[in-house]
């Protein structure tokens, strides 16, 4: 009976984590034991910017959304950390790390940047801008992934200052 | 159908919108400036992107960020509520070039009803009443004043491109009539960039009526019959009811089809509404044509039964209205009265802060439509209409006491809010009498 409280909680956790992270399918093997879970799916495709809607709502309209895993929560930007300065993306659109699909990225974790330096690219209305560091320091950590929807306000870079 | 909509506005309309698409099955995507972050109608949408500071012109009057929004988000349609960008021909022409549907008008006929000159015009084509007036915009100080005395005082100069009841002034002879002028147009001028003005009769102690109308692709036009939006403050609507209590059968009749006259010589399409002045002989005469969604729309929803913002999506969309003129039936009263965070006793300036006590009337014949609630912040920033109580009955008598009691049940505090000032009103011999015209709350308030 334990055992079973116990596999229930765990199950109950990966599903928690499946709608944290959008995810549609899970399949876990341990020895003899094997988990398979899968979730609805809507009929109509996923949008592009799924990136920051309530994952709840778009993998199905029927599933109860618990008030704190409101959108809300999903476009805020995790705490702030100490020492650390924001990039924040000036206008909404969609996020380019590198210049076109086959070249280096402009920045990645460990670059060192100048306030001039070009650290990425949000293309709006079809009009590619140039997003400049505005800071001095090392990049410490990047928030969004290539080709990813950003709103007004989004932090998209952390940096170590000098 | 449109897979999702953007809604470009914010507060109680954007949720109305939200709740439309939702009911017709669509995904709706709201926008939001940092101010209105984390409101809680935001989640009732399916996505919400933040697309600038609390500041409208870098949020909900950015139209690069609005589109971007809409491409990134594959919204298809566009809902711009009242207010903001709702009447701005630039935003809709943008929509349309990058293939998005503007839930409203298409861009020419706009233009045609936006500019009241043009409207004017217009309405004249189409046979509809106008004010005896100026026949375009003033060109000189002199031509003007002449013009005055011909149409006879007193005199009303209003702004071409305005709104609002800014830009407006009245003369009652020839030596207030010059200073009112260049007032005008200084005030036109500030407020809307444009100090083109143009002359009309005023009339006295005149009643606000105005038409639902509502057009399809398909050239159908239809009315949704007339409100009465006489209790006004500067201009500011705060009370609206459906029917007009004075308008006899016949002069109802005459009303409605003038404004769907005018509306077809535009070759409009989705939702209009042409208000007139009804003046003491009701004698009706075509003021100007909003080509939105207004404030005021759930009083005529109350007494039609149709849901007006589903309309205009499903025309968005293409539907071709499956119901006849015959089909819109008129039932009973219906009133709605405007709470705005105001102070009534600092002259109405706007009252923000955070509401700490919130209670909602409820009851038989009772809509609120808000998006409010305990522990809202009333921002600054944004217009101070927070909720609207609208109430139907059967009469005219029945529908003041269900407002009275829905006002004296209806608790937000600690802000101050027009509740009261409401109240006083649903409780004025004159207005129960209905005895009332534009000028009534400046009178007796």
């Amino acid at each position: 009976m334990a055992q079973k409280d116990t596999d229930l909680q765990k199950i109950k956790e990966i599903i928690e984590i499946m709608e944290r992270n959008g995810l549609v399918e899970v399949e876990i093997k341990h020895g003899d034991d094997k988990i398979f879970l899968k979730r609805h799916v809507p009929q109509q495709p996923i949008p592009a910017a799924a990136a920051f809607a309530r994952p709840e709502s778009v993998v199905s309209p029927a599933d109860v959304v618990t008030p704190e895993s409101s959108f809300a929560k999903t476009a805020s930007v995790p705490s702030k950390q100490e020492d650390l300065e924001e990039i924040k993306s000036p206008i909404v659109g969609t996020f380019y790390a590198k210049p076109s699909p086959d070249s280096e990225p402009y920045v990645e974790v460990g670059s060192h940047v100048e306030p001039q330096t070009l650290v990425c690219i949000i293309e709006a209305m079809k009009v590619m801008n140039e997003i400049k560091a505005e800071t001095r320091g090392t990049i410490a950590e990047i928030l969004v992934t290539n080709g990813q929807a950003v709103e007004y306000g989004q932090v998209l870079f952390r940096i170590k200052p000098d | 159908m449109f897979s999702g909509i953007l809604i470009a506005n914010r507060g109680e309309i954007a949720l109305r919108i939200i709740r439309a698409c939702h009911e017709l099955g669509i995904k709706a995507v709201a926008v939001y400036s940092e101010a209105d972050k984390g409101a809680p109608y935001l989640q009732l949408a399916d996505e919400a992107v933040c697309i600038g500071p609390a500041s409208c012109a870098e949020s909900y009057l950015n139209i690069p960020h609005i589109i971007s929004t809409a491409e990134i988000t594959d919204a298809e349609a566009i809902h711009p509520g009242y207010g903001f960008l709702a009447e701005n021909i630039n935003f809709a022409q943008i929509c349309e070039d990058c293939g998005l549907t503007f839930i409203g008008p298409p861009v020419e006929a706009m233009r045609l009803l936006g500019d009241k000159v043009e409207a004017r015009k217009l309405a004249q084509k189409a046979r509809v009443p106008v004010v005896p007036g100026s026949e375009g915009a003033i060109e000189n100080g002199s031509e003007a004043l002449k013009l005055a005395n011909k149409i006879g005082y007193p005199v009303m100069i209003k702004a071409a491109a305005g709104g609002g009841g800014r830009g407006m002034r009245v003369a009652h002879n020839d030596i207030s009539f010059s200073s009112a002028l260049s007032a005008a147009r200084a005030e036109a001028e500030v407020a809307f960039g444009d100090d083109s003005v143009y002359l009309e009769k005023y009339i006295v102690e005149p009643r606000h009526v105005e038409v639902q109308v509502m057009a399809d692709q398909a050239g159908n036009v239809l009315h949704f019959y007339e409100r009465d939006c006489s209790i006004q403050r500067r201009h500011q609507k705060m009370i609206e009811e459906s029917p007009c209590p004075v308008l006899k059968e016949r002069t109802r009749e005459e009303l409605c089809k003038a404004a769907i006259r005018l509306i077809k010589e535009a070759n409009y399409v989705n939702a209009a509404t042409v208000e007139f002045l009804l003046d003491k002989d009701k004698k009706f005469y075509f003021i100007e044509a909003n080509t939105r969604i207004q404030v005021e729309h759930p009083v005529t929803e109350m007494v039609t039964g149709y849901d007006l913002i589903k309309w205009q999506i499903e025309v968005a969309a293409g539907r071709k209205f499956d119901f006849s003129q015959r089909d819109i039936k008129h039932t009973g009263v219906a009133i709605e009265c405007r709470i705005n965070a105001e102070d009534p006793a600092k002259d109405f300036a706007p009252c923000p802060g955070t509401i700490t006590r919130y209670i909602p009337p409820g009851g038989p014949g009772v809509r609120v439509d808000t998006h409010v609630h305990q522990g809202w912040e009333v921002s600054k920033s944004y217009d101070s209409m927070i909720a609207k109580v609208i109430v139907h009955q059967k009469s005219r008598a029945e529908a003041i006491a269900t407002m009275k009691r829905a006002l004296r049940e209806f608790v937000i505090e600690p802000i101050k809010t027009t509740i009261p000032a409401c109240l006083d009103i649903m409780s004025h011999n004159l207005y129960v009498k209905n005895k009332i015209d534009t000028g009534f709350v400046e009178r007796n308030f």
